[in-house]
């Protein structure tokens, strides 16, 4: 096979990050009442980008009273008409300001550039734009005659979509008339202050939309506010049940959407190319840090030899390297901590008997880097079939019969999404009502849409976010 | 309108007011035309009087012009209706002087400058109809369409697709507001149509399709055309490529006689079982109907479902 080398083709990162941010709240940039800050780095370099405030107990007070006063005077007695348009103005902003976003995106979190600028930033104007629709709509939505919004809402999203996770948490919020106090994520938090101009520069009523960074102590500071009527976060199922104890015996709505670790299963009368693409892309986008990647490939024992070579030969073309050059497919892993989190559980599968297979790549001296893994010989009860990764590992294993792949593919407390391969539209359709799981693919992997329900059974947390059902995690049904 | 600005001596230089077909901006291919006055009688344009062959050009563009629309995501064509309200929104001023025009809507001692009177407040509704019904767009299919648990292994998809080319007779007294509330939830879902202007006050409808043609709506999907309502709207209603037909626009002007009978309208319709929109009235009788008030929101997506139709999928389930 003939090898090409590619030339780098780096976008330009001239893009305008400040040498500190503040909290936004109130519609304006506002200093922690301690004065904390942390630093956000580039993890592809290990550069610090910037400085961000660190919410105290004291700031996530003050962002909740914020939003309370938005959610009585301005944004909760406003037509659903006037809440629509502004909506669209900020999809609209998202849009015109795209390219800056993304290289925001892949500079904070380490993803290629490719990625942040077709998938991460788009989807988020589209999740503005999608809502912007349904806020003077709601009526419509099949949650009732009169569904209300519920009040002030305490978002925490995580480091993996930064920008999408936001889109995914407060367009719905807004759109259902209530007003945000979103804690971003430690390592992330750059598109989120962006973000925030954004809602100044659409002329957003004044603390619509708060955001408090921080880490954990932030986050629990505003899960744990009495006066926050809705919770609602995405991270690692760990947290997830922290939050929902601190809710637990209050009047709080909750929604979770947590960890993963779904089963892409590979039929032997899959179109196999196909296939191999969809694994690969399903495991390996984003570094792997995705909630829903097909971390367990479960492919058909009489298929399995010609698959695994065909991914093996697939994974070797896949580029590692450089963020921002738009010939990568693989980027920096987003913190050293993480890198430290995907060490442990492949050092453990190694321990445990498993094959390890890395194509030999230069990685660069600085930053957090993982080359694309694939593990083979796994046997379920392996740490590396059973706990979620977060990283660009594959668990390869295999099953004989539609039922032995269900009875796999189930083997797991998450329940996130699920991947089926398979020429014979009567068995997609018949592993879809098998498979616990939130989403399933069939034939595809990885998409997203603002239109189409995500979220998990089981303990990939409750809740779904985009289309009718996502919206009813942020209204109340009542009577006219 | 005047003829020579205050003072500077300038004389204006006027539009001509002409069809919108596939878009192109035609005269009409008789070489017809017709004299339009404000509502206060004055002079204001000669509009293109279109003819029975413009109708059959207007309807083979949208035949042309409908199935990529309608291959269009629901996301994009909603951009694009949104699109149009964001122009819309920056003609706003030459909107307001028209409506005001056509609807005798002058703000006493403004003139035609009255931003912010009875004729604004019409163009500021119209422009948030778009917002309204661009937000349908991707959201029509997940109302009214559903899954159906049958009673078998089967899975069971039904969901509304746009029925195909529409025509459109626009309201006769609502030049702007009446004429986007039925053209908008027409396109939303991916239909093409043909618009038969209001008669008396087309000139809204015109500068409209300028509008249209500015906001990334591909040519053809909406095609407008002025003239006698009694003249041309049989030939769209009969006509066997048109699968829709709203007849909004038999309904006269307040005071004024009908110049169609819309029950003749919806007989020549029957002959290819073109669905019927009928004009709104309360009198049993097809003599009778009255323009509806446009101002009042609608109360859902009815309007747009008329002009769709349920696909229901059936496949099996089984290992």
């Amino acid at each position: 096979m003939p090898t090409f080398e590619y030339a780098p083709a780096p976008q330009s990162r001239d893009v305008d990050i400040k040498a500190s941010y503040g909290l936004f709240i109130g519609g304006e940039f506002t200093d922690a009442v301690e004065g904390e800050t942390l630093e956000t780095v580039n993890p592809a370099t290990e550069e610090v980008l910037s400085k961000v405030a660190v919410a105290g107990t004291a700031d996530v007070d003050r962002a909740v009273r914020a939003a309370r006063a938005a959610y009585e005077r301005s944004w909760g007695p406003m037509p659903a008409t006037e809440r629509a348009k502004y909506l669209f103005r900020v999809a609209r902003i998202l849009q015109e300001r795209a390219r800056e976003m993304a290289v925001l995106e892949s500079l904070d979190n380490g993803k290629p550039i490719r990625e942040s600028r077709d998938v991460d930033i788009p989807l988020a104007a589209a999740h503005f734009f999608y809502h912007a629709g349904w806020a003077d709509k709601l009526e419509h939505a099949g949650l009732g005659a009169h569904p209300r919004p519920l009040g002030v809402a305490g978002q925490v999203i995580p480091w993996n979509f930064p920008l999408l996770m936001l889109a995914w948490k407060v367009a719905p919020a807004l759109a259902g008339g209530n007003t945000v106090v979103l804690k971003p994520a430690e390592t992330t938090p750059l598109t989120a202050m962006l973000f925030a101009e954004i809602c100044q520069q659409a002329d957003l009523p004044p603390g619509v939309v708060n955001i408090v960074p921080g880490a954990g102590a932030s986050g629990a500071a505003v899960v744990a506010h009495p006066d926050v009527d809705k919770v609602a976060f995405t991270g690692s199922t760990e947290v997830g049940r922290q939050i929902a104890r601190t809710v637990a015996g209050t009047r709080k709505k909750v929604t979770l959407e947590l960890g993963g670790k779904a089963a892409n299963i590979v039929f032997d009368d899959a179109a196999l190319e196909q296939a191999v693409e969809g694994v690969v892309n399903g495991i390996f986008f984003n570094q792997g840090h995705v909630c829903c990647a097909g971390s367990r490939l479960l492919v058909q024992e009489s298929i399995a030899e010609e698959f695994g070579e065909r991914l093996r030969r697939r994974v070797k073309l896949l580029r590692v390297g450089d963020p921002l050059d738009k010939n990568t497919d693989v980027g920096a892993v987003n913190s050293a901590d993480q890198l430290a989190k995907i060490k442990e559980l492949t050092d453990a599968a190694d321990e445990e008997g498993a094959t390890r297979w890395t194509e030999p790549c230069e990685l660069p001296d600085r930053g957090y880097w993982f080359a694309p893994t694939v593990f083979t010989d796994v046997s379920p009860a392996h740490r590396i079939a059973r706990e979620e990764v977060f990283g660009p590992v594959l668990a390869v294993l295999t099953f004989r019969t539609p039922e032995e792949a269900v009875a796999r593919a189930n083997n797991t407390p998450y329940g996130l999404s699920a991947g089926v391969w398979t020429e014979k539209g009567s068995r997609i359709l018949w592993m879809a009502d098998r498979l616990q799981a939130g989403v399933v693919w069939a034939n595809t992997f990885n998409r997203f849409d603002p239109a189409s329900p995500f979220g998990g059974y089981k303990e990939s947390g409750f809740g779904r976010e985009g289309g009718r059902q996502g919206l009813a995690g942020y209204l109340k049904e009542a009577s006219a | 309108m005047t003829d020579v600005d205050g003072g500077t001596g300038r004389v204006d230089v006027r539009k001509t007011y002409k069809l919108s077909i596939g878009g192109a901006f035609p005269r009409s291919e008789s070489g017809r035309s017709y004299e339009v006055r404000a509502a206060d009688g004055r002079f204001l344009a000669n509009a293109a009087a279109a003819s029975r062959k413009d109708a059959r050009d207007a309807v083979a563009a949208a035949l042309k012009a409908q199935p990529s629309w309608a291959a269009a995501t629901a996301y994009s064509r909603g951009q694009v209706l949104y699109r149009v309200a964001e122009m819309l929104e920056g003609r706003r001023e030459q909107f307001v002087t028209e409506v005001a025009d056509a609807e005798g809507l002058h703000v006493a001692g403004l003139g035609a400058r009255g931003l912010d009177g009875a004729a604004a407040s019409l163009v500021d509704a119209a422009i948030d109809r778009w917002v309204w019904y661009a937000g349908w767009s991707d959201k029509i299919a997940q109302v009214a369409g559903n899954a159906n648990p049958v009673a078998g292994p089967y899975f069971n998809l039904s969901v509304p697709e746009p029925t195909g080319v529409v025509a459109v007779l626009a309201p006769q007294a609502s030049s702007l507001l009446g004429l986007v509330s039925v053209v908008a939830p027409v396109i939303v879902s991916g239909n093409a149509c043909v618009v038969l202007a209001s008669q008396e006050r087309p000139l809204p409808a015109i500068t409209l399709s300028e509008v249209l043609a500015t906001s990334d709506l591909p040519g053809g999907v909406v095609n407008i055309l002025t003239g006698s309502t009694a003249e041309v709207s049989p030939w769209l209603a009969s006509h066997e490529a048109v699968r829709a037909v709203d007849l909004a626009g038999a309904a006269p002007l307040p005071g004024q006689e009908a110049s169609v009978d819309w029950g003749e309208l919806e007989r020549a319709a029957a002959s290819t079982l073109t669905r019927v929109v009928r004009p709104a009235g309360r009198a049993p009788s097809s003599e009778a109907a009255e323009e509806p008030d446009w101002t009042a929101p609608p109360p859902g997506p009815a309007r747009i479902l008329q002009f769709t139709e349920t696909k229901t999928v059936w496949h099996p389930k089984g290992r």
